[in-house]
């Protein structure tokens, strides 16, 4: 199994760890309710070593970038932070990513763990099809790890071990500067809905960053965070998860990332699969669903209005800030109507829930 | 992690106090420590005929969903109640106040076939 460089820490630190996508990761330290609340009311570290970093250089770097990618780039300025996606012709999504803009000839996407060998052998092969000359690909997903500092507290933690003005790093934005000593990117990003950080460093120096932030951040209440609390975090802000919500099946128009979509954007691969599932009608549309009935809904559940099944469960559990069941679906248009009741079989029973639009905690 | 030496046990991790032809079935400190954090129980009415290694019942963290297994068959004679609210109860005190039911048996002599806490302790120890 693939190790972050934080592996052994995580295991002093007592947490639970799984088999994600082929890494060790940590599942849960403390408890995942009681690590959920920390970073709502606190803050929470989290080892996000596994996630993937491809550089992107050249003259041409933006011209292809806006070839790969759905969301349109040229809106980037320097040292900006975009939230995008790779689509295959057919219109399915190869990966969400965040795209960081250095400068014209210089960028940096992150890509979820689980698709890093498939993300930049995708990439590579639309480059050779593009033709475009003076571009350089780059995986350098093993040179970084990466650490996430989330919730309120964040800016407090991080200000004792940087220099950095973080006053003037505004959310979506990143700059280069130190951490306890450590030559870093500091990206004011998440994925957990809170103010925070995600932090790109060398792999060597992932554990002395990783003990400054926890020394640092624990007589503010900060707790390591696994990958429990960081499922339900991005759930209650509805935030999409590939391989749930995104997928080579699924469609950004139908996932929810209609907003990142630029179908006015010159020619991206997917441009025309995606141009004609808008005008003929997008056959599914992801919504938020609330339990009005208590339960839980589980990814694969099937929904019902009435009794005709409309749809399926992408992502579901319960909302640690809530207490209610809550979950991201897929269904059919006509029953993706605010405030729609439909039915979620759970196991031999169906339980009423209502269509909202995440998040669903503000 | 306690095992009280009072009880039976099963391999699915349920434990089970037999009181004359009375069986109190709850999880114990091993599954509800797997488990993580409870968020929902789900238990069969009272009434309900069950059988000696059916599920009856279902609890669900965070994360996952897990059946309960019926160490004994008979019926449901009393469930409890507390768990639908607060269902952390089974966390916090699984072998006391996070009792899920009371089976009245058929057949007294079925739990006689359970493991003891040694044993338990054994399978365990093999498992993780």
């Amino acid at each position: 199994m693939k190790k972050t460089p934080l592996n052994q820490v995580h295991r002093e630190l007592g947490a639970r760890m799984v088999d994600f996508g082929g890494w060790d990761m940590p599942v849960q330290y403390s408890g995942v309710i009681e690590e959920h609340l920390a970073v709502r009311q606190a803050a929470g570290l989290f080892d996000v070593s596994h996630m993937g970093e491809v550089e992107v250089r050249g003259a041409n770097a933006l011209a292809f970038i806006q070839h790969l990618t759905i969301n349109d780039a040229a809106k980037l300025v320097d040292g900006q932070v975009q939230y995008s996606a790779i689509c295959y012709p057919a219109g399915g999504v190869v990966d969400d990513v965040t795209l960081y803009r250095f400068n014209a000839s210089h960028f940096l996407f992150c890509v979820n763990a689980s698709n890093i060998e498939k993300d930049f052998a995708w990439m590579q092969q639309a480059l050779r099809e593009s033709a475009l000359a003076d571009v350089t690909l780059t995986n350098r997903s093993v040179e970084f790890a990466q650490i996430a500092l989330q919730g309120p507290k964040s800016v407090v933690i991080l200000s004792a071990l940087t220099d950095v003005q973080l006053g003037e790093l505004t959310y979506y934005h990143f700059c280069e500067g130190t951490v306890a000593g450590v030559p870093m990117i500091i990206s004011r990003t998440g994925y957990t809905g809170e103010d925070g950080f995600e932090l790109y460093l060398p792999a060597a120096s992932a554990v002395a960053v990783w003990q400054n932030l926890l020394a640092a951040g624990a007589p503010h209440g900060l707790l390591p965070i696994g990958l429990g609390a960081r499922d339900t975090l991005r759930l209650e802000k509805g935030y999409a998860l590939y391989g749930h919500e995104l997928s080579r099946e699924i469609s950004p128009l139908e996932g929810g990332l209609a907003w990142i979509t630029k179908l006015d954007k010159d020619d991206f691969i997917g441009k025309a699969a995606l141009v004609a599932q808008k005008a003929a009608g997008v056959p599914r549309r992801r919504v938020g669903l609330i339990m009005e009935e208590r339960g839980i809904p589980r990814e694969g559940y099937s929904l019902f209005a009435g009794d005709r099944e409309v749809g399926v469960v992408t992502s579901g559990t319960m909302s640690p800030t809530l207490k209610l069941g809550i979950a991201l679906a897929l269904v059919e248009p006509g029953a993706a109507g605010l405030d729609s009741e439909l039915d979620v079989a759970v196991r031999n029973r169906r339980m009423r829930a209502r269509v909202v639009r995440p998040p669903f905690v503000q | 992690m306690e095992f009280p030496e009072e009880l039976k046990y099963t391999e699915e991790h349920e434990w089970v106090m037999v009181e004359e032809d009375l069986a109190v079935v709850g999880i114990t400190d091993f599954a509800q420590d797997a488990l993580g954090d409870v968020v929902f129980v789900e238990l069969p009415e009272v009434g309900t005929v069950i059988e000696a290694g059916k599920a009856f019942g279902v609890v669900e963290s965070v994360k996952a969903v897990s059946d309960i297994y019926a160490p004994v068959s008979g019926t449901v004679e009393e469930i409890n109640d507390d768990l639908v609210e607060a269902p952390e109860i089974i966390n916090t005190s699984p072998y006391e106040d996070g009792w899920m039911i009371k089976i009245r048996m058929a057949d007294a002599a079925d739990a006689d076939d359970l493991m003891d806490a040694e044993a338990y302790q054994a399978l365990i120890a093999e498992e993780s």
